[in-house]
């Protein structure tokens, strides 16, 4: 007997050894099987990718500050390493508008939001000891890695007038295929190719775990929002990317193999293009906001020491919010030419979508209501979030009025409202789940002080960047010009200032991670106190290499 | 009324004295005009005259080449910057100032309606934090409520938005109805094609000559001789050399096609806006309510110069479009068909002089050349 419970202890005492094991440094980052370590690459990198891309955006607000072309020449023959003509000039600019987005999106806010935050949290909260196919997760960081190499390789390479892709995000043909000569559109579509299939690797990954690994008791119904947003972002990726898959290999066979599916000359048709990009590219939009939903219902809840109020509708209103985001898609192509009942079809399931987002903006507040709320840093950037959301999402319902978008299409008017539902939309929540979730991360508390400096002067730039392009589009200027009329100087010049105040803010929130991991104050596990209901909470700051060995027992 | 009479009044009074110079140097319309074959209808009598002009003119183009782009019988109209019609105001916030009926109900759409419903949720939402800030702090609600369903308020924030939604919707549809009304069978009809990068407007009821329309450089970046953009042209990057001339006041048919890439052919201040795809022929009608200059920008990205493609409507009197047309080489389509043996292309500018008000001066001239 003695002995037997002798094994016990030390079996126990073993597991315990086996669960803080680590593999050796390369094995550990560069093979890894890890979700946390996986997640915390997906975070490094988006952080990366997001001081490219927000570089790249400084560039853009420089040469924007002022009307004329003042810098855009010497930096094409800084690339091109020889005196760059004025149209390679402009080249340039269409080639940083198209990475600015292009990494925005594929390389910032989805590794971040998904990749970051969901592999980190979604096994933590449901209870699980890691991800459903751990292999196939570390096969999908490397592959964005190497898309984002790709990418920014594009840059060097030949794409028509000048140097690097030019064709803007959206890569619309036939300027994507007979109107950009060389490879780097090809690449810059390879690129979107293996982003592309990495989110789809990690879709099937995050379905097959919160399906198969959920905690014994918790039901779909128990499971918290965060994962309810992961869940439903992770259907989206796994209908949307596939169709994007296609028309992009359709792009390339027109580009290289005689293909003419975009070539009207041909028979094909420019327009499908844009239908097939856009049944992809609307749900993408949610894709990036949705799990941001998810986490700011986490933080509202924490910091009002209340349940979400209403879980079942903001739940479902997620679910509707991706089902209707599949039928909207061409509110994206007003301008196209389509017919008089497409347009009015279209205007009118667009304004469908403010209903669940309506539902969610006012559940959130209602979860506030009564609360006990304590302004910690993630909840004034939750609150910041719930404000912007707002304001963006009003001026899409404006910009869903087929009639109305015939004037504001393609200006100013739609670059601030995209810009306030995902740079002070997406980002906000981004922060705010940075915030909350970094002393579990990292084990080591942000300081409150800076963060909430971080916040102010953060929310100040991002409003004096953007809401003045309201201004500008109503004027009819349009989006993705270098130069422009002078009457159009004093708000873009207001919007250059915005920039530098925004970046003022970005350096603060440097300073405090530095400051944080190398002195930052030792994170207790549930250091938020008894709003924090997660399962997360449950667990050591940082958690353990290996989690819930034994599987914990939701009641 | 007041207005167009006076516009009318200063339009002549610009007209004249370039008139002045343009008549004894041997005007050649020809290099705005690229060739294009007389439209079917034309009779050989009908098409003699355009042709004819269009021969003289290489010969002419050479030496005295428009500065201004001016052209026997027509004058570029100075846009009005005191007004900042038809062009982007500094430090503006709200849409520009509208010039067709459509525009003006859209604009009223979203200033009436919308801007105020979307300040005041915002604003509303806005309100709620503050409140919860106020109120619900740790400090003031040390017990939070345990309240997590009230199926009342969950139905009133489904429904109100609904309501709001469908009062939205009702204006929204009927605008989108107004803007598809087919232009009617009389309507003038303009093809819009975007090329990299410039502007061509087709006129296939006038003869389907072709204008060619690039933006105008400034007097530094172009050479010794070479025309560059002066005010009377319009604002820096949006002047464009020959200008899409239409009549104000009639139902116009656009047509928007492309022939390499994707353009858009926008206007704000018509509120009109209209991709300009290859392979395909879009069509929007458009009424613009005045004479005026109405400047826009090329609004879907084509390639590097996709800055640099202005669109520069100018709306004219009906009879001093006839005028233009008539210096394009191209004729009036009533003329053609009553009468297609007898010297037909001269009747129409006539004609609409005679009918046009006595007061109009402007119009004089236009007319005049009638041999």
């Amino acid at each position: 007997m003695t002995t037997i419970a002798a094994t016990g202890t030390d079996l126990h005492a073993h597991d315990h050894h086996d669960a803080d094991h680590k593999p050796a440094f390369f094995a550990r980052w560069f093979m890894s099987t890890n979700h946390k370590d996986i997640g915390t690459l997906y975070l490094i990198f988006a952080i990366f990718a997001g001081i490219v891309g927000g570089a790249i955006s400084g560039l853009m607000r420089l040469e924007l500050a002022a009307p004329g072309i003042q810098y855009l020449q010497g930096w094409a023959s800084m690339m091109a390493g020889k005196e760059a003509s004025l149209d390679e000039a402009y080249h340039m600019w269409n080639v940083l508008i198209t990475a600015h987005g292009l990494i925005m999106v594929f390389f910032m806010v989805m590794p971040a939001i998904i990749g970051g935050f969901g592999n980190w949290f979604v096994p933590l909260m449901i209870g699980a000891p890691d991800m459903a196919f751990p292999r196939m997760n570390n096969v999908s960081f490397w592959l964005t890695v190497v898309a984002f190499i790709m990418l920014l390789g594009s840059s060097f390479v030949p794409g028509g007038t000048g140097l690097g892709a030019g064709t803007g995000w959206t890569v619309y043909a036939p300027l994507s295929t007979s109107g950009s000569v060389g490879p780097a559109v090809d690449m810059a579509i390879f690129s979107l190719h293996l982003a592309g299939a990495a989110s789809i690797l990690g879709a099937i990954n995050f379905i097959t775990t919160i399906f198969n690994m959920r905690a014994p008791g918790m039901t779909l119904h128990k499971m918290p929002l965060f994962v309810w947003s992961v869940l439903v972002t992770a259907f989206l990726l796994l209908l949307a990317l596939p169709v994007l898959a296609a028309a992009i290999t359709m792009l390339l066979v027109d580009r290289n193999f005689g293909g003419a599916f975009f070539d009207a000359a041909a028979g094909g048709d420019p327009v499908l293009y844009q239908h097939l990009f856009w049944f992809f590219g609307h749900p993408e939009v949610y894709i990036m906001i949705l799990p941001g939903f998810g986490i700011i219902s986490q933080i509202v809840a924490t910091f009002s020491r209340k349940p979400v109020f209403g879980y079942l509708g903001m739940a479902y209103a997620m679910v509707a919010i991706g089902v209707v985001g599949f039928v909207v898609w061409a509110h994206h192509m007003f301008t196209t030419g389509m017919s008089v009942d497409m347009k009015m079809y279209f205007t009118a399931a667009t304004m469908v979508i403010a209903v669940p987002t309506g539902i969610k903006i006012f559940s959130w507040i209602a979860t506030m209501w009564g609360g006990s709320v304590s302004f910690k840093t993630p909840m004034v950037w939750a609150m910041g979030f719930i404000f912007m959301f707002t304001v963006g999402g009003v001026t899409g319902v404006v910009l869903a009025n087929g009639g109305l978008d015939d004037n504001l299409h393609d200006t100013y008017y739609v670059v601030a409202h995209f810009h306030y539902v995902l740079s002070l939309g997406a980002v906000f929540s981004l922060f705010a789940g940075f915030y909350y979730w970094f002393g579990k991360m990292s084990g080591r508390h942000l300081n409150e002080f800076l963060g909430h400096l971080h916040f102010w002067v953060f929310f100040i730039g991002v409003n004096v960047l953007f809401f003045p392009m309201h201004f500008l589009g109503n004027s009819g200027m349009p989006r993705r010009y270098p130069d422009y009329p002078e009457a159009f100087a004093y708000w873009n010049g207001v919007a250059s200032t915005g920039y530098a105040i925004m970046a003022v803010g970005i350096l603060i929130f440097f300073v405090n991670v530095i400051w944080s991991l190398l002195a930052g104050r030792r994170a207790e596990d549930n250091y938020w106190g008894e709003g924090a209901t997660t399962l997360e909470w449950t667990l050591t700051s940082p958690p353990p290499y290996h989690q819930f060995e034994t599987l914990p027992v939701i009641k | 009324m007041i207005m167009l009479k006076k516009f009318l009044v200063v339009m002549a009074a610009m007209a004249m004295p370039s008139l002045a110079l343009a008549q004894p140097a041997n005007p050649a319309p020809a290099p705005v005009t690229k060739e294009v074959a007389a439209p079917v209808v034309a009779t050989p009598a009908a098409a003699a005259p355009v042709a004819a002009e269009a021969e003289a003119a290489p010969a002419a183009a050479a030496a005295p080449k428009s500065m201004d782009g001016s052209l026997p019988g027509y004058t570029p109209m100075r846009p009005d910057y005191a007004n900042s019609v038809g062009m982007p105001k500094p430090k503006e916030v709200d849409f520009q100032e509208q010039f067709s009926d459509n525009g003006q109900y859209a604009k009223w759409i979203n200033n009436a309606i919308l801007l105020p419903i979307i300040t005041i949720i915002s604003l509303f939402v806005l309100g709620l934090l503050l409140w919860v800030i106020v109120r619900f702090n740790r400090r003031a609600n040390p017990v939070p409520s345990k309240t997590t369903h009230n199926t009342f308020i969950e139905v009133v924030w489904t429904l109100v938005p609904v309501l709001i939604l469908l009062g939205i919707a009702y204006p929204s549809l009927d605008l989108l109805a107004k803007q598809f009304k087919p232009a009617p069978a009389e309507a003038v009809t303009i093809k819009a094609t975007g090329y990299q990068w410039y502007w061509g407007y087709t006129y296939p009821d006038h003869g389907g000559f072709e204008v060619v329309s690039n933006m105008l450089k400034e007097q530094g970046d172009v050479a010794k001789g070479e025309r560059f953009r002066t005010e009377n042209d319009g604002p820096k990057l949006m002047a464009a050399d020959n200008r899409m001339v239409v009549p104000a006041g009639v139902p116009l048919r656009i047509q928007t096609t492309a022939a390499d890439v994707i353009h858009a052919f926008a206007v704000p201040s018509l509120w009109f806006k209209l991709d300009a795809v290859p392979g395909r022929l879009n069509e929007k009608s458009l009424t613009i309510t005045k004479p005026g200059v109405y400047f826009g920008q090329c609004s879907e990205l084509c390639g590097a110069r996709h800055a640099f493609m202005p669109i520069v409507v100018e709306a004219l009197p009906p009879e001093k479009f006839a005028a233009w047309v008539k210096a394009q080489g191209g004729t009036m389509p009533g003329a053609e068909k009553p009468a297609p043996a007898a010297a037909p292309a001269v009747a129409a500018p006539a004609a609409a002089a005679g009918t046009a008000p006595a007061t109009d001066s402007a119009a004089a001239p236009a007319a005049a050349p009638t041999k």
